[in-house]
């Protein structure tokens, strides 16, 4: 038995190190959330203050409600941000795949290419991906922010995927291709379902950036039938006024999903079926 | 009838070259057993068989066909992994009915072939259970229950019981014996442990450094090994080398096995006994000669040497190998 984890003094520090986190982590969580249920007032007077009967007020939620069409921004981020990781998922899989598994010419050459767009930030790429989104018509469609999202989360799964599948037993797939499973079925039945852990990381990983994003909808899709939740709440952010209490809401409300889909993920992440399968 | 055919089977991975030129015809039923040291080339050669690897030159004949191009689930071969290398998200029936399946049997055959499988191993109340509920016997049992329920024409063993512990592999080795004479299979079967493969081989492929040293029934490499390394390589312990010359002995090492050594009053070799280890039925001795060389000595029954006590060894002359420079047999 590890002798530090059974010292009190350790847990004690050990605790107050991660409570000190989560209270710094949570707080401008925490402050969002009170504030957004407060009247305009109030939330300048007290910011720090919970609201009491007096300061209650949902005008918040209300403005958001029946300004611009919200229910379509969420909608629009919720199609993104899901499909852009089930593709990178699905490609990211498979080009770790063939990288992990076989041996071919060029394999290193390869893979150290495709996770050449780890160092490289996409968006130094603007210009040349508006000329091209222009150029394929594909402008204000959400098609287009998910193709570069896509793109931009890649070379992260490929890399972080390809060294999990490293780690899955060649015993097994060898198994499969006896028992004349196609390489496709290899992968589907008995690869994937052994790293989805390491899946789940990249989708956390990728998930939050691409529900954040600012900068590509703004550029690729900022039309009002493609604006994006994060674009879609910069209309109470003025340049002389700015609605407190609807940016509040907003951002109250566009924390729900991620936190749900995060959840999902995370509990992926700690199961593990791989456990006594394979020695 | 010859149910396996190697012909000049070459493997090289780039430059390092793995198997080289290696020949051999196994007959319908008989166990083959593969052993050498790590990295002499033994997996690679089951999986160029199995058709997992592919061969850089030469030709594989399983049952008379030439299926050095076939794929593995078309060759009528099945594979026992060391890992057990079960499917973890299917259970134990899942398991062995997938290879089946993909072949597209009909479901009375699948049930019949499960049903026989399962008594056979004694598997009948886990084939609802995971993968990762069952013990480390009862999952190879299971991968050998997927491997029967195929009926290949060759069955394929890889080192399936170095993750078992000693009791168990010792259980498991007669198991395997026992399905070998019900099935009447033909089994390749690969280890590095000796023991494994004295006891269950029809015929044993040494191999070192990609080459087969020698091929034969396991007494008869056991009594007359060919060179020095397949002399060293079975028995255990294994057997004493010492140089010829001071003893009289033509050659340049004179090989004698540890229970051809008896303790002798006026005997060829002197010596100090080193370590003394008590096995009940036998008694190893580790002797230091007058000549510096270190010597095992296999007593049969319960013997009272001490370490530290003078020791004169004698042997027979008749019972002894004669090797040259290069390690080949000097035959008689």
């Amino acid at each position: 038995m590890n002798t530090a984890r059974r010292n009190p003094l350790n847990t004690v520090a050990a605790h107050a190190a991660l409570i000190t986190w989560t209270v710094i982590a949570l707080f401008p969580v925490a402050v969002i959330l009170i504030n957004s249920f407060k009247a305009r007032k109030a939330i300048f007077r007290e910011p720090l203050a919970l609201p009491d009967a007096d300061s209650f007020s949902m005008i918040g939620y209300q403005t958001v409600m029946k300004q611009g069409d919200f229910l379509l921004y969420f909608q629009n981020s919720f199609v993104v941000t899901v499909a852009s990781l089930l593709l990178i998922l699905l490609f990211g899989a498979m080009a770790a795949f063939a990288l992990s598994e076989y041996r071919f010419r060029g394999n290193t050459l390869m893979g150290l290419y495709l996770a050449l767009g780890i160092m490289i930030p996409i968006r130094i790429g603007t210009v040349a991906i508006l000329e091209l989104m222009v150029e394929t018509g594909l402008v204000n469609t959400l098609a287009a922010l998910i193709l570069v999202y896509t793109a931009q989360g890649l070379p992260l799964a490929v890399f972080i995927l390809s060294e999990f599948m490293r780690q899955v037993s060649d015993d097994l797939k060898n198994a499969g291709r006896i028992d004349g499973m196609s390489e496709y079925a290899i992968f589907f039945k008995l690869v994937l379902p052994l790293v989805r852990p390491a899946m789940a990381t990249v989708a956390v990983f990728n998930m939050i950036p691409i529900w954040n994003d600012l900068w590509f909808p703004l550029i690729l899709a900022p039309g009002e039938a493609t604006k994006t939740l994060t674009l879609g709440s910069q209309v109470f952010i003025g340049q002389f006024v700015t609605d407190w209490n609807a940016v509040l809401s907003a951002l109250s409300l566009a924390i729900l999903p991620v936190l749900v889909l995060y959840v999902i993920f995370s509990r992926q992440l700690i199961r593990g079926i791989t456990s006594g399968a394979v020695k | 009838m010859t149910a396996l055919t190697l012909e000049n089977i070459n493997k090289s991975f780039g430059d390092v070259h793995v198997l080289k030129d290696i020949d051999l015809r196994v007959e319908t039923g008989e166990f083959i057993v593969f052993v050498g040291p790590s990295g002499c080339g033994k997996s690679t050669l089951l999986r160029v068989i199995a058709g997992l690897e592919d061969a850089s030159s030469g030709t594989v004949r399983i049952g008379g066909k030439d299926v050095t191009t076939t794929p593995p689930a078309k060759r009528g071969i099945a594979m026992v992994f060391q890992s057990y290398a079960l499917y973890p998200h299917l259970d134990v029936e899942g398991n062995m009915t997938l290879g089946l399946k993909q072949a597209g049997e009909a479901k009375p055959v699948i049930a019949e072939r499960i049903a026989m499988a399962a008594k056979m191993l004694s598997l009948e109340e886990y084939l609802k259970r995971r993968p990762s509920e069952l013990s480390g016997g009862q999952r190879q049992r299971v991968a050998i229950g997927r491997a029967i329920v195929r009926k290949p024409e060759l069955f394929l063993f890889d080192e399936p019981l170095s993750n078992l512990d000693a009791a168990l592999r010792m259980h498991m080795r007669v198991e395997i014996a026992r399905l070998h004479r019900e099935l009447g299979a033909t089994i390749v079967y690969v280890t590095h442990d000796q023991t494994e493969a004295m006891t269950l081989a029809d015929r044993i492929v040494v191999l070192r450094d990609g080459r087969v040293e020698q091929v034969g029934s396991p007494m008869a490499l056991y009594n007359d090994p060919d060179n020095r390394f397949v002399a060293g390589f079975l028995g255990a312990p294994s057997m004493n080398f010492l140089a010829a010359g001071p003893l009289g002995a033509p050659g340049a090492t004179l090989g004698i096995r540890p229970e051809h050594l008896c303790a002798a009053h006026g005997g060829r070799l002197r010596g100090t006994v080193t370590h003394v280890e008590r096995l009940g039925g036998d008694t190893n001795l580790l002797v230091t000669t007058d000549a510096d060389a270190t010597l095992t000595v296999r007593l049969f029954g319960q013997h009272d040497h001490r370490v530290g006590e003078a020791i004169a060894l004698d042997y027979d002359p008749a019972r002894a190998f004669a090797f040259d420079a290069e390690g080949r047999r000097l035959r008689p």
